[in-house]
């Protein structure tokens, strides 16, 4: 990664000359120790896959029998195959059909989910009496990992479950269509609408109370302060909120694969794409799947962070003081 | 996380529709884990009762999670080594790397930074296909390092963002003083930082080991041998006496002692936990 070699230039080669370059070379020099193992570790986990992935998605393997010995020969050659396979023809079909469920799931999870996380945060801002039990209860479906729970939603929804009990109705919630999609939208939601409110909550708690006491004074009503001063003050801890449950639910995986399982028109993903290639060992395809989905969540990240200022790095930092 | 008294002040009279909002949350957040535990607890004969309380509670479906057949003692071990060893080798590393990018001034310091947190959105799905090619070339399907080795690259952008905002926390006076003193910057960080470090770095490692119990595609894609599945894996996979009946009152019960070690955790550590979400921002 470039990382390595960025940080490689803030060491000078030679043996520093006078008492400030040295200090501030040993300086660099303990930075350059300190953190050279994570970024090795990192571009050995995160950069091998993206070059590694790049490259076998770019390559075909073809079997055929060599007609003089009869054997199966192997070749292997550059092509543009895994990436036009892709986009047309069944696999086309498949790729968009996948596209399309990673979208309306990203798209359709988040604004539920702000919107009952916002809500959750202004109810939880009120101080009272049994807080903790609150935020303990609001972190339970965070640490339920989320392939269990998509085991307990497979069971809420089985066909005598309690969900068509409770609804009166007799769905197929798990098979596939338009219910399946929804099924998975709820339990995404179930887990991780409170995450939002928590981070919100955290936003909503550093607004001075001065704030909303001048709004009364100047006699706004309750809506109005909401929209003209909590949102604007909470919307920085939002905007990085929601960011980051898009690139979360881009990659999602474990809970369609669990809940409904994988082969499911109506509910697989672009990750479940991938694996089902993978799986399969057909390594191209998968590669090609896995590096459209990348560059997919690398474009709204950035315009994430170009258009809206989702401002991570300052968060992370905490702006030193 | 600091709860602003003004707050409760300002708005004192409640009223009775405010309570009703706290009790929806608490209902909202924990009916489907009540209704985990409740399903677990029935009698196998009674599974699809939909019932509020199991009549007559039965620990059958427990003891069926951990029939010899299912393999899940081995895989709840399993989840252990996997989770305790990602969680230890990522402290080691991102303690070192987040006290560099936190206290040390250098050049290069915030692209490092930002495309250390830029690691943390890449898609899972992307880290294992390589990979896998590549264990499958070294011999490495099935071994606990094909499951440790790829859940470092979610684990140590995370420990390493919550490490670098607990480290700047702390007064640079810190280390002057302690430079005064005669100390080099390696016996600062030593002597002087990570004692006072070490709630942080405890919080980090909760939400590391949080995180890493909850890995599953990496577990789901490296591992075909029963014997080294993780606990989420194996779980999913539970095959009931007919091969199209999936066994949910087991795989309830399973789940269940899945999930109780993270909810007491949550229970003991919430303040914890809260600060270094709302510190992070992750998830």
């Amino acid at each position: 990664m470039t990382a390595t070699s960025v940080d490689a230039r803030t060491v000078p080669a030679g043996k520093p000359r006078g008492h400030v370059t040295n200090r501030r070379a040993g300086v660099g020099r303990l930075a350059f120790l300190l953190l050279s193992p994570s970024v090795l570790v990192l571009g050995l986990v995160i950069g091998y896959p993206i070059v590694s992935a790049l490259r076998i998605s770019f390559v075909k393997t073809t079997e055929g029998i060599d007609a003089n010995t009869g054997l199966i020969t192997r070749t292997t050659g550059f092509s543009l195959d895994n990436y036009t396979n892709i986009f047309t023809g069944e696999t086309g079909r498949l790729f968009w059909n996948a596209f399309w469920n990673t979208t309306t799931f990203t798209v359709t999870t988040v604004v539920i989910e702000t919107v009952v996380g916002v809500c959750m945060a202004l109810i939880m801002n009120r101080a009272f009496r049994g807080r903790g039990l609150v935020r303990a209860s609001i972190l339970v479906p965070w640490a339920i990992p989320t392939a269990i729970s998509g085991l307990l939603w497979r069971w809420i929804f089985t066909s005598q479950g309690i969900a068509n009990d409770v609804l009166n109705t007799h769905v197929l919630w798990t098979t596939e269509g338009i219910q399946s999609w929804l099924a998975v939208v709820i339990a995404d939601t179930w887990k991780t609408a409170p995450f939002i409110g928590l981070l919100v909550l955290a936003g909503l708690q550093i607004i001075p109370a001065e704030v909303y006491e001048a709004a009364k004074i100047d006699g706004a009503d309750a809506w109005r302060t909401f929209w003209r001063i909590t949102l604007p003050l909470v919307q920085p801890a939002l905007v990085v909120a929601v960011l980051f449950r898009m690139l979360d639910v881009l990659r999602m995986f474990d809970l369609p694969f669990v809940l409904i399982g994988r082969g499911k028109m109506s509910t697989d993903t672009l990750s479940i794409l991938a694996y089902n290639e993978m799986s399969n060992l057909r390594f191209g395809p998968a590669a090609a799947y896995a590096t459209v989905l990348f560059v997919y969540v690398a474009i709204v990240a950035y315009v994430f962070v170009r258009v809206l200022g989702a401002d991570i790095v300052g968060r992370g930092v905490g702006r030193s003081k | 996380m600091s709860a602003p008294v003004a707050t409760g002040r300002r708005r004192r009279g409640a009223g009775w529709l405010y309570y009703v909002g706290i009790a929806a949350i608490v209902v909202y957040c924990l009916a489907p884990f009540y209704w985990m535990v409740v399903s677990a607890l029935r009698r196998p004969a009674d599974q699809f009762s939909n019932a509020l309380l199991p009549d007559p509670p039965s620990l059958d479906n427990l003891v069926a999670a951990f029939s010899p057949g299912n393999g899940f003692g081995r895989a709840l071990l399993n989840s252990v080594i996997v989770a305790s060893i990602t969680t230890v080798l990522t402290l080691i590393l991102g303690i070192s790397a987040a006290y560099a990018l936190a206290r040390l001034e250098f050049r290069g310091k915030g692209t490092i930074l930002s495309i250390i947190i830029a690691t943390s959105m890449f898609p899972g799905i992307a880290v294992v296909v390589p990979l896998l090619q590549l264990f499958v070339d070294i011999n490495w399907i099935n071994t606990y390092q094909a499951m440790v080795l790829p859940s470092m690259s979610f684990a140590l952008p995370l420990a390493i963002w919550l490490l670098t905002a607990f480290f700047r926390q702390m007064p640079f006076e810190l280390e002057e003083a302690a430079q005064i003193d005669g100390c080099t910057p390696a016996e600062a960080f030593r002597k002087v930082i990570m004692p006072l470090a070490a709630p942080g770095v405890f919080t980090t490692a909760i939400l590391v080991f949080i995180a890493a119990w909850n890995e599953f595609i990496i577990a789901v894609s490296v591992v075909n041998k029963n014997e080294l599945k993780t606990a989420n894996v194996i779980v999913s996979q539970f095959t009931g006496q007919y091969q199209f009946d999936q066994p949910f009152g087991t795989q309830m019960a399973a789940g269940v002692v899945v999930t109780v070690p993270l909810v007491i955790a949550v229970l003991l550590f919430q303040r914890r936990i809260v600060e270094g979400l709302t510190a992070g921002g992750v998830k």
